[in-house]
């Protein structure tokens, strides 16, 4: 997932929709965010490039909307709602994920493991 | 005839003189010119025992009357060798400066220093002799041990020899050369005037009238004169602090300028002007003015030879005690070897604790007992040649094999002498703390206050020090019996170091600073008498001090070994922050759940 600053980044995205759950007053979604442009990228356990400044999931509590979503630990979140994820302060990612009129969230989300899904299906099937 | 007899006797009596040589050595000679004499008298019947197949040969080791002693030096295998000496011994009545008559103050009790070539035992003061001796002498010498029958044990050995240390005989010699400078310098001083004033009393009626010029040149030599009289008095006119084995190059050097110098305008004086009888007086004002300036110079050259060459850091040097290890570390300009000694010696008496020969070894019970757990038996061995050798290796053998409990035991003990310590010093502690609580100061103005029917007694500080002394003494006693510490302070000189502090209102803790830590060895000095130390180097001590050179300083019981090493070489560079270039970004990995 590295990307050349100036060009267009392109990866292999998964559509997550999550439904956010009632608590008491609190809407949640299970899961939790680390990265931003302001964060020290360095200390990133998940992310390949230990310069990439994007917002990864790092928990997923279990059992929760996140979890019965498929959302996975590690994965790194592209788009909140239509809104980039790829370019955003820390606290930034945190309101677009959290507004309160909204129950439902759509993340395109990508991880390693979906481009090697990619190739490997791109591989069996010669190309026509 | 006489001579070839001596040679071939030489050869012959080689082993015989290398016996009487043995014998001379296992008495206790060394360090005074009185007692080598007196017992070079005793053992006149040992030379010609030793000397006997031949008259030639014993001839030639007959012991040297005693004024030889007096003037000549110590003998080290270097300089004699060394052409650089033998041409300089024949000049150094001319060149001392600032040293005494230098090889011989070895016999003194000030702070001296020998050269020692290495190989040759420390108590070679005695093969002080004229240049007609056997050169081989140094290389047969044995050391003296404490183990052959009929000589001196080694303990009467250092016991006498600091005896004859400790009587301090000849301390003018000490002041023979600053003496000599000052007759030098007082002589050039003297020239200019001479100058000036000969012309007046020989020949006055025939000078040429001189004014103004004249005066104004007065007072300008009166000022030089008197500016140089008091610079060479504040820096050259001091009494030396240490006499150095080999001459002092600089100094002898800038003696050997001044005297050329003086002589020089001398010559030009008496054959220009007091021959001819020069009427121009102007012209021998001139004259003298210009030996002053010359003067003046040279001073500026003794000032920065001798005073601000060697104020610049150059070398680091390394100093180890042998026997504990405590070492330091300085930093010294270039110096020669033996100034770099004087002055590392005066660092030791400030910096180093002082040497306590009862703190150093393992006790014997834990390293006794490897070797002494077997006994080998020899089983009908006819050869007893490489028995010892046998045996030894057997032993070792059979040690390492064992299980090695000795550092355990070395660590219990450790522990053991340390938790002893620590508990008689909070007694000490404690006792002092109270003592000190019996006495205060006594305040005039109170004398009306207090009640005439308690009438106090007021004591001097002796007496309140004697007074408060008695209940902490037996704390004190166990304290510095613990830590081995007792032989340096008597009971004298703790009362002593107890009324100074009353007298200066010291606390508890003050009057024992002294006796918790062992401080440098120049507390428990005794600064009447004179140090002796002996340099040991293997290049010649007036040579400079470059990388990798080691050289030691001997006392009797320990040494001081010094490791030259540079100092490196700096390259400063030069890096410009603009202060508003420090901003700062929180480094944060937050974890928000959502």
């Amino acid at each position: 997932m590295s990307f050349v600053p100036g060009q267009p980044l392109t990866a292999v995205v998964q559509r997550i929709q999550i439904q956010k759950l009632r608590q008491g007053e609190n809407l949640i979604l299970g899961f939790s965010i680390g990265g931003g442009i302001d964060q020290d990228p360095g200390q990133n356990p998940f992310s390949d490039d230990k310069t990439d400044k994007g917002i990864y999931v790092t928990r997923i509590t279990p059992g929760g909307p996140a979890d019965a979503a498929g959302l996975r630990m590690g994965d790194k979140l592209m788009q909140v709602n239509g809104w980039d994820m790829t370019m955003v302060t820390h606290d930034q990612a945190r309101k677009r994920l959290t507004k309160k009129n909204e129950d439902v969230v759509r993340l395109l989300v990508t991880r390693k493991s979906l481009e090697e899904a990619v190739k490997q299906s791109m591989g069996s099937f010669p190309r026509q | 005839m006489r001579s070839v007899f001596s040679l071939l006797d030489r050869k012959a009596s080689k082993i015989d003189s290398l016996r009487s040589k043995v014998d001379l050595l296992r008495l206790p000679l060394a360090l005074s010119t009185k007692s080598i004499s007196s017992r070079k008298s005793q053992l006149g019947v040992v030379w010609e025992k030793g000397g006997g197949s031949g008259a030639g040969g014993a001839r030639k080791h007959r012991p040297p009357p005693a004024s030889d002693m007096d003037n000549e030096s110590t003998y080290s295998g270097y300089s004699y060798k060394s052409s650089h000496s033998r041409s300089s011994r024949k000049h150094r009545d001319r060149r001392d400066r600032h040293r005494s008559k230098s090889r011989d103050s070895t016999i003194r009790g000030d702070k001296s220093v020998t050269i020692q070539a290495p190989g040759e035992p420390l108590l070679d003061a005695e093969s002080t002799r004229g240049d007609d001796r056997d050169d081989n002498w140094g290389e047969t010498t044995t050391v003296v041990t404490g183990t052959s029958v009929d000589s001196v044990s080694n303990e009467d050995l250092t016991r006498m020899s600091k005896d004859l240390e400790d009587s301090s005989p000849l301390e003018c010699r000490r002041y023979l050369s600053p003496a000599l400078a000052a007759v030098l310098g007082l002589f050039a001083l003297i020239t200019p005037l001479a100058f000036l004033a000969l012309p007046q009393l020989l020949w006055r009626d025939e000078l040429a009238p001189c004014g103004t010029p004249c005066e104004g040149l007065y007072i300008s030599l009166a000022f030089k004169l008197l500016i140089l009289f008091i610079s060479t008095w504040t820096l050259f006119l001091r009494p030396p602090r240490a006499t150095l084995p080999r001459f002092f190059i600089f100094r002898s050097l800038l003696l050997a300028l001044v005297f050329l110098f003086v002589a020089s305008y001398w010559l030009f004086y008496g054959v220009r002007v007091l021959e001819p009888r020069e009427t121009d007086y102007r012209g021998i004002v001139g004259y003298a003015a210009s030996l002053v300036d010359a003067l003046l110079f040279i001073q500026y050259l003794a000032l920065v030879l001798l005073e601000v060459r060697h104020l610049q850091p150059a070398f680091c040097l390394k100093v180890v005690r042998t026997t504990d290890g405590h070492s330091r570390f300085y930093n010294v300009g270039h110096l020669s070897i033996q100034r770099a000694a004087v002055w590392v010696l005066d660092q030791y008496y400030s910096d180093f604790p002082v040497y306590n020969p009862a703190l150093l070894n393992l006790p014997k019970s834990i390293l006794s007992k490897k070797m002494s757990a077997f006994k080998v038996y020899n089983l009908g061995e006819e050869n007893s040649t490489n028995n010892s050798t046998g045996q030894s290796r057997t032993m070792i053998a059979a040690a390492a094999r064992r299980r090695d409990n000795s550092h355990t035991e070395y660590y219990y003990e450790e522990a053991e002498v340390e938790r002893r310590v620590r508990k008689r010093k909070a007694r000490l502690v404690v006792a002092v703390e109270e003592a000190f609580t019996h006495i205060k100061r006594h305040q005039d103005e109170e004398a009306t206050a207090s009640s005439p029917k308690h009438p106090r007694e007021v004591m001097d500080p002796r007496e309140a020090a004697q007074a408060i002394f008695a209940p902490m003494a037996r704390a004190m006693q166990k304290y510095l019996r613990a830590t081995r510490q007792q032989s340096y302070h008597s009971m004298e000189s703790i009362i002593n170091h107890l009324q100074f502090c009353i007298t200066h209102n010291m606390t508890p803790q003050a009057f024992l600073e002294r006796y918790l830590s062992p401080g440098p060895t120049l507390q428990y000095l005794d600064t009447s008498r004179g140090r002796q130390w002996t340099l040991v180097s293997e290049e010649p001590v007036t040579s400079a001090l470059h990388q990798g050179q080691v050289f030691s300083l001997r006392r009797l019981d320990f040494s001081l070994v010094v490791t030259v090493t540079p100092l490196p070489f700096l390259r400063l560079g030069e890096e410009f922050i603009d202060p508003k270039r420090h901003k700062f970004v929180m480094k944060l990995q937050s974890e928000t759940s959502v």
